[in-house]
């Protein structure tokens, strides 16, 4: 991928310019790990600048990690289509502080950012309308944090006497277990 | 008695009507909110979610081999096409190599899953907009490709056929002659389907400048596939990012002029003659040799050497227990999917199961931009650009 040089090059530069705070690499995927604060600017230069150009956002997701003090990574997954390159820009949040929408820069960004409110809870700040877009109507907890079960608290079910559909707290037979098959070994 | 004027003038409230959850339109269960003025829509807002699976938590709790076969129900009319961004994400992760021939074997799968995938597009697209008959004749062709995935891996549909590695089992005798014998007849029924509609009175006045995306909005709303190229923007990642053997075979990707219903059907259609053309050179250039990775700690060994050696055995039974580790690494690995770029974000964290897998559906991201694409149309170009959007709800609800 001769157009990555480029970016590679201006990789070095970005970090002058834009507030960066660490620059991962892996085989030729870069992530730049961004300040909560700064990420709107950080992809209004992305996305603007010349040597840059990121005019596509292709994905937008979290991941919890539970034992950290800011335990949400949000991942921008931005696309230069000019430059046939992709950069993942990556920021550390909590369920308590949120971040900043970004959808003044991509629309697309409006309903990954719903997503990641409705299975994380993380709170998008200046969204223009932040709601709870893959679960049900009225469903409560974020299903995609890793304390949340498998099975989830609720089941649902039609209920032959009061005809209707009826949310009731889930009942299992047997406990759920996983297997994790994991050797013991090292080797 | 004298009137008032302005009890004379008629206050006038649009009309807010529910499309869905259950419309032979919608695709799946879309459920659409539509704010009409007359039979002019001013707004269409989305619901979705009435799919929701929650694959990724699912995936979140299966080891690595165990989550595979959950990306052929996401989006169930392009089944390998969504095992591939798994299978490349891992092998990303693993630095693995697959041999030559398993890449033919994928890429032949990937190609005949694109016609599958657009047989069912323009089929529906055109049932959607009137016409019966085009939809017919897709789905009898649709029925020899999926005899052709029921002979590489015993499933119509859901095939689990690209494993991390290779692919599970060699091509059986014959097939390929067959799928020659496929593409042969299949160009002229792509004939007949493209006499039917391409200059069809009916079909262009449904189709011509409805749903107009310029290329600033396909990339602002995060479009791709066949919404992006036809807005003009010649982007394919089979050609920008080649993967497998792409950069070998010769291919046209076509592209649109006016980011219209129109120019995305025709996309669609060449993309199958180019898609017919990419098999023609697969089936001459196959090579013979190994179906998957030789590295035992990514996939098994065959059927022979495990009944002969104990190592193999010990290989064998560790990879369909414990499935394989990936040391702790992160990856986004996305692939030209029929209806758009289908991304898998994958987080290892050094055990068998994925400690993340987020998954990037094309679908969601078009679905999105129903409401601009809509604004300002008739009620009836709604059904038209669902229709063009190509959305199946697998994937978007996920």
């Amino acid at each position: 991928m001769s157009s990555n040089f480029v970016l590679i090059e201006n990789l070095k530069n970005i970090s002058k310019i834009c507030p960066v705070k660490k620059i991962q690499l892996f085989n030729s995927e870069i992530t730049l790990v961004v300040k909560a604060d700064d990420i709107l600017n950080v992809l209004l230069f992305l996305k603007n600048n010349y040597f840059c150009q990121f005019k596509v956002l292709s994905c937008l997701s979290g991941v919890d990690y539970p034992k950290n003090k800011y335990r949400f990574a949000i991942v921008y997954d931005l696309l230069s289509i000019r430059y046939n390159t992709r950069f993942k820009v990556k920021v550390f949040t909590s369920e308590l502080l949120g971040i900043e929408s970004t959808v003044s820069l991509y629309s697309a960004s409006d309903w990954f950012e719903c997503e990641i409110w409705d299975m994380f809870g993380v709170f998008f700040k200046n969204h223009p309308n932040l709601k709870r877009i893959l679960t049900d109507y009225g469903f409560q907890g974020y299903p995609l944090r890793k304390d949340f079960p498998l099975s989830g608290f609720i089941e649902m079910r039609y209920n032959e006497s009061s005809k209707r559909v009826m949310n009731e707290s889930i009942e299992l037979s047997q406990e759920y277990r996983t297997f994790n098959f994991i050797s013991t070994w090292e080797y | 008695m004298s009137l008032k004027k302005k009890s004379l003038l008629k206050r006038i409230k649009n009309f807010t009507i529910n499309f869905g959850p259950q419309h032979p339109a919608a695709h799946g269960v879309l459920r659409l909110i539509l704010e009409l003025e007359g039979e002019i829509v001013k707004r269409a807002e989305p619901h979705i979610g009435l799919l929701h699976r929650g694959t990724e938590k699912l995936i979140e709790y299966k080891n690595y081999i165990q989550a595979l076969p959950y990306f052929d129900r996401l989006d169930y009319v392009s089944m390998m096409a969504q095992e591939h961004s798994y299978c490349l994400a891992i092998e990303k992760m693993f630095n693995a190599k697959i041999p030559r021939r398993a890449q033919y074997i994928r890429v032949l799968m990937a190609e005949i899953t694109r016609i599958l995938n657009h047989l069912l597009a323009v089929g529906c697209h055109a049932m959607d907009v009137g016409a019966m008959t085009p939809f017919l004749w897709a789905f009898e062709e649709r029925e020899k490709l999926m005899e052709f995935y029921e002979r590489v891996s015993g499933a119509r549909m859901h095939a689990a056929y690209y494993r991390p590695g290779g692919v599970h089992v060699d091509l059986p005798k014959g097939l390929l002659a067959d799928i020659f014998i496929f593409i042969e007849q299949f160009n002229l029924r792509l004939i007949e389907i493209e006499d039917m509609l391409t200059e069809n009175r009916i079909w262009k006045q449904r189709l011509v400048e409805i749903g107009i995306v310029s290329s600033k909005e396909s990339q602002d709303w995060g479009f791709s596939g066949v919404m992006l190229r036809g807005s003009g923007i010649n982007w394919d990642l089979r050609r920008s990012q080649p993967y497998e053997v792409y950069d070998e075979l010769e291919f046209k990707i076509p592209v649109g002029e006016k980011g219209d219903c129109y120019d995305r059907y025709l996309i669609r259609i060449i993309e199958m003659r180019e898609s017919l053309k990419i098999i023609d050179q697969c089936l001459n250039k196959i090579p013979s040799g190994p179906i998957k990775s030789n590295d035992n700690k990514l996939t098994p060994p065959s059927r022979t050497e495990f009944k002969q050696s104990m190592e193999s055995l010990i290989h064998h039974f560790k990879i369909y227990t414990q499935s394989f580790t990936i040391p702790s690494n992160e990856t986004y690995v996305g692939t030209e999917a029929p209806k758009g770029e289908f991304g898998v974000y994958l987080v290892s964290d050094g055990s068998n199961r994925p400690y993340r897998c987020k998954i990037k559906s094309p679908g969601f991201s078009h679905l999105q931009g129903l409401d601009f694409m809509s604004k300002g149309h008739l009620i009836a170009d709604v059904v038209t650009i669902i229709g063009t959007q190509d959305i199946v709800f697998g994937e978007v609800d996920r």
